[in-house]
């Protein structure tokens, strides 16, 4: 048969030698491999006491976003929903009712806003379909969890803090500035 | 006459033969597709509507075979009537083209496109309108015109910035109802839907002011905010009405009825009833039966595909029916071990909320009997 390649080798089936047998030349060289890399740089980050620093378009956990003044973007309008591919966000709105105008941007609030963590592929298709600016991936990831119950994220756990009434947790939220 | 006469029209290309005293629109809508200009402010069901919005404009190049010159202006395809030999231009014809998306940004003017929080999104021709035909930026740097708020009873919800003035509420109420009792006041940027002084609408008839408004300026009261119409499932039914057709168009979630509105067919108007009559609805079938048992369900409506109300939609009974649960039968009579049922984490689509009974729009309280698992 023709050989397609010139590298082609015959299979060498010599017997051992002595030293050969002994393994011992072999094993050396492999410590020396291991050991080596002793000297090498460590590509470990020993999370979670050190975090490897995400990318400023990275698409971690949702975000519900306030306005300068503290009230709620989010106006119900169902577009992150339709646009989500997994199904993972539900919503009910409600109607904003005289005194609560400090709390909710619009004439339309969500009430219930929810998403199911364990739905979520992360794609920020919610994010892009936004009109209100009101929902963003941030920087991080969802945290583990024990239950799956504990993977259906509610409002309250979807909110940014209010930068008028708990401005020490929004500045502590926002982080320091790269 | 003891035979009609037909005049052969050709729209795009495309000749038909259309008895004499046809609109150019009806002619064209009876091609179909996208031959058939966009009307905002003209129904065909309505005695007198149209020739208001401008958005029907189509060019006639030539005016009939016995006077070929060309028409010298762009014509309202709704008030004019076919000639023998017409020949009209619509998508073809750059002028339209243009000049429509004139006649969308001079609608967009004052419209405060706060399309998020409007009930009529997804199913609003000033949407698809500026969707297809409209510049995606506007020249328009003043202060958008705003309006007292006037109430209109119990069931109608009047939002007058969205309003664009087609009069087809007014046709409506002069047509179905014995008096109207509410019209346009003021002149010009004032020009306004009002009652003189603050009456309720409360005729029979006049709720179907909401299915006849092409824009999100008449809203359903009992709708208002409950939920976004993409979400809701369009289910054709009848109910034995004596006032009325009783066939209407239910939007359910799950088995609960949020909305009811009359038929409408591909041009956004009402269908007629088999007997060749408009299909109106009146206020008892469209405001006040919210249970599935008041009806009897045809089933699913059909939806354009283009149409975002059509997602998450499926052909037949795809949905419609609630499937068995299989999960015993194949494991010997075993329940599950451990099953999450969403309702004990979800707060959203509660099973003992029912928001189609409440009249109006929810409120932060409507969802908080339910106490705080933290």
């Amino acid at each position: 048969m023709q050989a397609l390649t010139n590298k082609a080798q015959a299979v060498n089936r010599k017997p051992m030698t002595f030293l050969e047998r002994l393994y011992l030349i072999n094993i050396i060289k492999g410590m020396m491999i291991t050991f080596s890399h002793m000297f090498k740089k460590q590509p470990t980050i020993r999370y979670p006491e050190e975090k490897r620093e995400f990318s400023p378009v990275f698409r971690g956990l949702h975000v519900l976003n306030r306005d300068e003044e503290g009230r709620e973007r989010c106006t119900a309008c169902g577009l992150c929903a339709v646009a989500c591919p997994a199904e993972a966000i539900t919503m009910e709105a409600a109607e904003r009712v005289e005194g609560e105008e400090a709390l909710y941007r619009e004439e339309k609030y969500a009430a219930k806003y929810e998403i199911n963590m364990l739905r979520c592929i992360f794609c920020g298709l919610c994010e892009d379909a936004c009109p209100k600016d009101a929902i963003y991936l941030s920087e991080t990831f969802a945290p583990a969890n024990y239950t799956r119950k504990g993977f259906v994220y509610a409002k309250s756990d979807l909110l940014i803090p209010n930068p008028k009434t708990e401005a020490t947790a929004f500045a502590e939220a926002k982080g320091v500035e790269a | 006459m003891s035979e009609q006469t037909l005049f052969k029209v050709t729209v795009d290309g495309i000749t038909i033969e259309v008895p004499a005293g046809t609109t150019i629109l009806q002619a064209a809508r009876q091609i179909g597709g996208q031959v058939a200009p966009p009307a905002m402010c003209y129904y065909s069901k309505l005695k007198g509507s149209g020739g208001k919005c401008r958005t029907c404009l189509v060019e006639v190049s030539k005016g009939s075979e016995k006077d070929p010159r060309p028409m010298p202006k762009l014509v309202a395809s709704c008030r004019t009537t076919v000639m023998d030999g017409m020949e009209v231009k619509n998508i073809t014809s750059d002028k339209v083209v243009d000049a429509r998306a004139g006649v969308v940004e001079f609608l967009l003017l004052n419209h405060p496109l706060d399309c998020p929080i409007c009930d009529q999104a997804g199913e609003c021709h000033l949407q698809d309108l500026s969707f297809d035909h409209g510049k995606s930026k506007t020249r328009f740097e003043f202060q958008k015109r705003t309006f007292k708020k006037h109430d209109l009873g119990e069931n109608i919800q009047l939002h007058m910035t969205r309003c664009i003035l087609c009069y087809r509420c007014v046709f409506t109420a002069d047509q179905l109802t014995n008096k109207r009792v509410h019209g346009i006041l003021d002149r010009g940027d004032h020009a306004e839907i009002a009652t003189h002084i603050e009456k309720s609408l409360d005729n029979e008839f006049i709720g179907n002011v909401i299915d006849v408004c092409p824009v999100g300026a008449l809203t359903d009261k009992t709708f208002r905010f409950k939920n976004r119409v993409w979400f809701l499932k369009p289910m054709d039914a009848h109910r034995d009405c004596p006032t009325c057709s009783g066939r209407v168009t239910l939007w359910n979630r799950g088995d609960e009825v949020y909305r009811v509105t009359a038929r409408k067919d591909e041009w956004g108007e009402i269908e007629d009833t088999p007997d060749g009559k408009p299909g109106w609805i009146c206020n008892t079938c469209r405001f006040d039966k919210k249970n599935a048992s008041d009806w009897v369900i045809e089933g699913p409506r059909a939806i354009s595909r283009a149409s975002v109300i059509s997602q998450g939609h499926y052909a037949g009974n795809v949905g419609t029916t609630i499937p068995n649960e299989t999960f015993k039968a194949v494991n010997g009579g075993r329940e599950p071990h451990l099953l999450m049922d969403i309702h004990d984490e979800s707060e959203v689509n509660q099973p003992n909320i029912h928001l189609g009974q409440n009249h109006g729009a929810s409120h932060g309280d409507t969802f908080n009997n339910k106490t705080e698992n933290a």
